[in-house]
């Protein structure tokens, strides 16, 4: 097996390069990252490869190029904070964690093995960058509101973003959050679904019907906005113009694709969670070179 | 004796699922409720069979308990499967109100209990559900060894007058049970005789209790094996025979020191003929690992009931 999936660039992009520098630097780092993933995923032989990748351009986005947050300074007050609450995700998670800085990239050869740091869902208390211990969905949302909260009651000027799965939208204590942050006018919470269309064992709209999700959600006092999920200079783009409305927490719709770009992995249900084998996992490197 | 245990590994999830379609078969009123659990809970068979008894409420388990309660007021005989970790913490409310106060027959399977999500972290290990469900009034709790015990722990769960709850595990078990076996809600089971000890266990314990009462005969020590699939209500009659007769007892199971089967036993022994006691189980929040490494490294194996045994005979 070759390690072509194991080099990761590490550093955040620099947020005075121009935009389309800041883009390429991003879609480099999100191939590699996605590489970094799969070796992960193939050597632990579990993982949720197929919402790690519709989320890795996200994850990336945001951790490599928008939120205020120093790498070797993980604990400091008024960092922005980013809670990821689809913590089965946990492979990108940590490799984007890594290549910005977090901690050191050999650590993710260690992916669940035992006593590593790094378990199958995020442990705040282990890892540097972790704001929330995720992985029981719907924990989350209501965590970064209470981080929201205690931003506004301290005149804080941090921003709190969290990534939920659209299956983990079914459960109930989103929306109570949601209720709360809508009431509050929480205008530096930012939620953004990772909208790939499919839950555990089927699509979202076949199991328990989500849409429509932006009348949901302004229906809440929040404001909606659509993006495309893989695309880093949009995702960019509307990350500098938070809130897309003052005064209300913004809800950020993130049209991806489970399991993208690999081709045989792209929109099957079966990706959530099917470990790679080592063919697959050569033929989806040669895709992400 | 009327145990073997086999060479054979077993899913008890398999039997679990072929059981629930049997039961379906006979009972018109048997349905299946689920959260995105299809795959986990192995229902694709059930749905493919019976696709108008699967209701699959989303990832809610909130709601999965609320629904089943309503189908049973509704009249049908629900079964809930999902992960236990979610379905027994998140739905623990609706299990306390909606199932047992309303005294609704709702039959709830927890999958993949204990540590069977090993590597995937203490969010996802379920090692506190059982002390959390028998501390509630009117809801039996019962914790299979094996696919035998699994199977007819769910066909006695269904015909039991009250809310039951079963810990159906995911990882891998010999066939503890000889064919005679016959299950029966809240009796114990004598798996082997001995004086000088008893040991208590169920679930995956079991097999690995049955183990350690071997290499103990080895060494002289009369080991009394009982198997207590049942939690809530607990077998009072049989612990106070344990202690009586035997004078010490550990208890082993895939699960808390906090709360679960050692904590029935020890209220019961406490109450009851006060002896020297080690409760066996994991003494708190893990760290990730496979599951046959997490057992390990908790010295949940033969020996380690073994040492316990020796420990516990010293205080006798
Ligand atoms: C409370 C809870 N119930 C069930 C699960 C099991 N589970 C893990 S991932 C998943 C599906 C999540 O779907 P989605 O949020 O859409 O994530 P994605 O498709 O982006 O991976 C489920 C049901 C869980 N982790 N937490």
């Amino acid at each position: 097996m070759t390690l072509a999936g194991r080099s990761l660039p590490v550093g955040r992009i620099d947020p005075s390069l121009p935009l389309e520098e800041r883009v390429r630097l991003l879609g480099e780092a999100a191939r590699a990252i996605r590489r970094r993933d799969l070796e992960m995923v193939r050597s632990a032989a579990l993982g949720h490869i197929g919402g790690d990748f519709s989320s890795a351009d996200i994850v990336a986005t945001l951790l490599l190029a928008v939120l205020n947050i120093d790498p070797s300074r993980p604990s400091l007050d008024d960092r922005d904070r980013f809670v990821m609450s689809k913590g089965h995700s946990s492979g990108v998670l940590y490799a984007t964690l890594a290549a910005a800085g977090f901690f050191d990239p050999a650590w993710l050869d260690g992916y669940m093995e035992p006593l590593s740091p790094l378990n199958g869902h995020p442990d705040r208390k282990k890892v540097p960058g972790v704001e929330a211990n995720t992985g029981p969905l719907g924990h989350g949302l209501p965590i970064a509101v209470g981080i929201a909260i205690a931003g506004k009651m301290d005149g804080s000027n941090r921003r709190t973003l969290c990534l939920v799965g659209d299956g983990e939208l079914q459960e109930g204590s989103n929306w109570e959050a949601m209720m709360a942050a809508g009431h509050r006018g929480l205008d530096k919470l930012t939620v953004i679904v990772d909208r790939n269309g499919y839950q555990q064992g089927a699509p979202t709209e076949e199991t328990s019907r989500l849409e429509p999700i932006a009348e949901k959600v302004r229906a809440f006092g929040w404001a909606a906005a659509e993006v495309d999920g893989h695309d880093h200079a949009s995702l960019l783009g509307l990350f500098e113009k938070l809130p897309v409305i003052a005064g209300r927490p913004t809800f950020v719709i993130a049209h991806t694709h489970k399991g993208y770009p690999v081709s045989f992995m792209q929109d099957r249900v079966e990706w959530h969670h099917k470990v790679p084998t080592t063919e697959q996992v050569r033929a989806a490197l040669q895709e992400l070179a | 004796m009327t145990t073997l245990v086999g060479p054979d590994l077993f899913d008890c999830r398999d039997a679990f699922a072929s059981t629930l379609q049997d039961l379906a078969q006979r009972d018109d009123r048997v349905v299946v409720v689920c959260s995105d659990s299809v795959g986990s809970s192995k229902l694709v068979d059930f749905k493919k069979r019976f696709p108008h008894r699967l209701v699959n409420v989303g990832i809610a388990e909130q709601t999965l308990i609320g629904v089943a309660a309503g189908l049973a007021n509704g009249g049908k005989r629900p079964i809930v499967s999902a992960a236990s970790c979610f379905l027994t913490a998140r739905g623990l409310e609706q299990i306390k109100v909606d199932l047992a106060y309303s005294h609704a027959k709702v039959v709830v399977c927890g999958m993949s209990p204990g540590v069977a999500y090993g590597e995937l972290g203490p969010t996802h290990h379920s090692i506190e559900d059982v002390a959390w469900l028998r501390a509630i009034d009117n809801l039996a709790v019962v914790v299979p060894a094996d696919p035998k015990e699994t199977e007819q722990a769910l066909r006695a769960a269904l015909l039991h007058d009250g809310p039951v709850f079963i810990r159906v595990s995911r990882m891998p078990v010999p066939s503890v049970y000889a064919d005679g076996y016959q299950f029966v809600l809240g009796k114990s089971f004598r798996v082997t005789e001995g004086s000088d000890v008893t040991i208590i266990a169920n679930g995956t314990m079991l097999a690995r209790a049955v183990e350690a009462a071997t290499l103990l005969r080895g060494r002289g020590v009369g080991c009394r094996v009982v198997s207590m699939p049942t939690v809530a209500p607990l077998d009072l009659a049989e612990v106070r025979a344990a202690a009586e007769e035997t004078g010490a007892i550990v208890t082993v199971e895939e699960h808390s020191v906090r709360g679960g089967l050692g904590g029935a036993v020890a209220e019961a022994v406490v109450c009851q003929h006060p002896v020297p006691m080690r409760i066996l189980g994991f003494p708190g929040f893990l760290p990730t690992g496979s599951a046959t490494w997490l057992l390990e490294y908790s010295g949940l194996t033969a020996a380690g009931i073994a040492a316990a045994v020796d420990d516990v005979l010293q205080h006798k």
